[in-house]
């Protein structure tokens, strides 16, 4: 069957490629997903402190995330990575000296550093977003039955933080999926990376196709995940938030729709 | 010192970066009218009674919303170049025709914005009040001059802060344009930093000038909002 379609569409999918360079496209997704995975769990678990510092009263700390967040989400990622990769190359003896040279040699970690700080500045905004979205209400009335800090923010912050940052953490978990193609610039060889190699070699533009086809179940699959786990999460409000619900699609009407009668 | 030699000095880069920097501006200036109409062209088709219509409108928001920004680019240079080349075999044997690279980017941005922008554009035209087409209708409107002077005046005000998020995606993915053979900002900083060895300078001065860009557009874009939301305060 597949020979028949290479017949229908000689152009546009070239099966023996496949064949051929497979094993390529399969280790450079290996990579990317790597990369993707470290600098999304590590921008995670920075974020946090950032946004923390981000809502300070403190003047200095919340001016300084306040620098960090615009510097970050106002800039290109690429010109991130540039100033990252490069830069560290101009300043390698002062590296060397403090032993850090061996991990920015490596365009694999330069990449997952840019990517992590730039991660952490846009999850940390919606962290911050997301924890005003509680009513402040609630929290004077916890404080007013006598909880202590940590049991506001576990019992009556977090469950309903959560629930607002989920959709828009798992949008900026499908941005760095397709951002991480950038780290193909800088020589790294992801599934970008591989993708260009193979084209280099041999100018068949239907490699470009297999590597947007592969990106595209990525995001697709985890856009699918999320608005499972959103619509887990948001379960008790189901009845109230029907209409709005509805509006998103089929594969969501079926599963309020199981949610509701089952 | 010797870092502002570099840039300001006799022999200085820092003709070529502000170069580089309106470079990238009219990239992005250049696409919204492309990038934006498309979306609402796709916004509207997706609106079709045409189930196939529909279809390939959403496919092709799916596709390259799915996709990383650079593959897209990629993918529309490396693909019009080959359809020119076969187009240049069709006209004569040795004609060979050369993408521009300036074009070639604004198409290629073009599309990837409109892919994003046609959700914020359906979402603008759903937001409009359906009595208000409802009235429109039974006042003796088609659908198209319903459409016309009754949704597309209002969309612009509901749209805008949506095509603000596009516009500073935008404003930062014409660095990726620098990979092809434009003189943008980025690719401008890297000739300099090539030259000079002093990468750090550099890329920091242009990450400046992204900054000082994105955070005029910012100010610009709340200018607008408040312009368009007067009548409503």
């Amino acid at each position: 069957m597949l020979q028949d379609l290479q017949n229908a569409f000689p152009v546009l999918l070239n099966v023996s490629l496949l064949d051929e360079y497979g094993a390529r496209l399969v280790s450079g997704l290996i990579i990317t997903l790597k990369v993707v995975g470290a600098s999304c769990g590590l921008g995670f678990l920075l974020a946090y402190p950032i946004c923390r510092a981000r809502m300070s009263r403190n003047w200095l700390l919340s001016r300084a995330a306040l620098c960090f967040v615009t510097f970050f989400r106002g800039t290109p990622l690429l010109c991130q990575l540039y100033l990252v990769y490069y830069g560290a190359g101009q300043i390698r003896p002062e590296l060397q000296q403090v032993g850090l040279w061996l991990f920015f040699r490596e365009a694999y970690f330069c990449c997952i550093f840019a990517f992590t700080l730039n991660t952490a500045a846009y999850q940390s905004e919606i962290m911050r977003g997301a924890l005003a979205a509680v009513p402040k209400g609630q929290i004077e009335a916890a404080k007013a039955l006598g909880l202590s800090g940590w049991a506001i923010a576990r019992h009556v912050v977090w469950p309903q933080a959560i629930l607002v940052a989920v959709r828009p953490l798992g949008n900026e978990l499908i941005s760095m999926v397709k951002a991480s193609a950038l780290a193909a610039i800088v020589t790294l060889l992801d599934l970008m990376g591989e993708t260009r190699f193979v084209f280099s070699r041999t100018f068949d533009f239907s490699v470009y196709l297999y590597c947007a086809i592969i990106y595209l179940i990525m995001t697709e699959t985890i856009r699918r995940v999320l608005l499972a786990v959103e619509t887990a999460f948001s379960r008790h409000l189901l009845a109230s938030r029907q209409v709005v619900v509805e509006t998103r699609g089929s594969f969501l009407k079926k599963r309020t729709k199981k949610l509701l009668t089952g | 010192m010797q870092s502002l030699n570099l840039i300001i000095g006799p022999d200085g880069w820092g003709h070529l970066l502000l170069e580089g920097a309106l470079v990238t501006i009219a990239l992005a200036v250049t696409t919204v009218p492309f990038g934006f109409g498309g979306g609402l062209l796709l916004a509207i088709l997706k609106g079709s009674q045409r189930r196939l219509v529909r279809a390939l409108c959403d496919a092709f928001t799916t596709f390259f919303r799915g996709i990383p920004d650079l593959l897209s680019l990629f993918m529309v240079y490396f693909g019009l170049q080959a359809l020119l080349d076969r187009a240049g075999r069709l006209i004569a044997p040795d004609v060979h025709l050369e993408l521009n690279a300036f074009v070639a980017g604004v198409i290629a941005l073009s599309v990837v914005v409109a892919a994003y922008s046609s959700e914020v554009w359906i979402s603008a035209i759903s937001a409009v009040p359906r009595g208000q087409i409802e009235a429109a209708l039974s006042l003796g409107l088609d659908r198209r001059q319903t459409f016309q002077k009754v949704v597309l005046p209002q969309l612009f005000r509901i749209a805008l802060p949506g095509l603000g998020n596009i516009w500073t995606i935008l404003l930062k993915d014409t660095s990726l344009i620098s990979t092809l053979a434009v003189m943008d900002l980025l690719r401008a900083a890297s000739e300099a930093s090539r030259y000079t060895r002093s990468p750090l300078l550099f890329y920091s001065v242009a990450a400046g000038l992204y900054l000082i860009i994105s955070i005029a557009a910012s100010v610009l874009q709340g200018y607008f909002e408040r312009r368009a939301n007067q009548a409503y305060a």
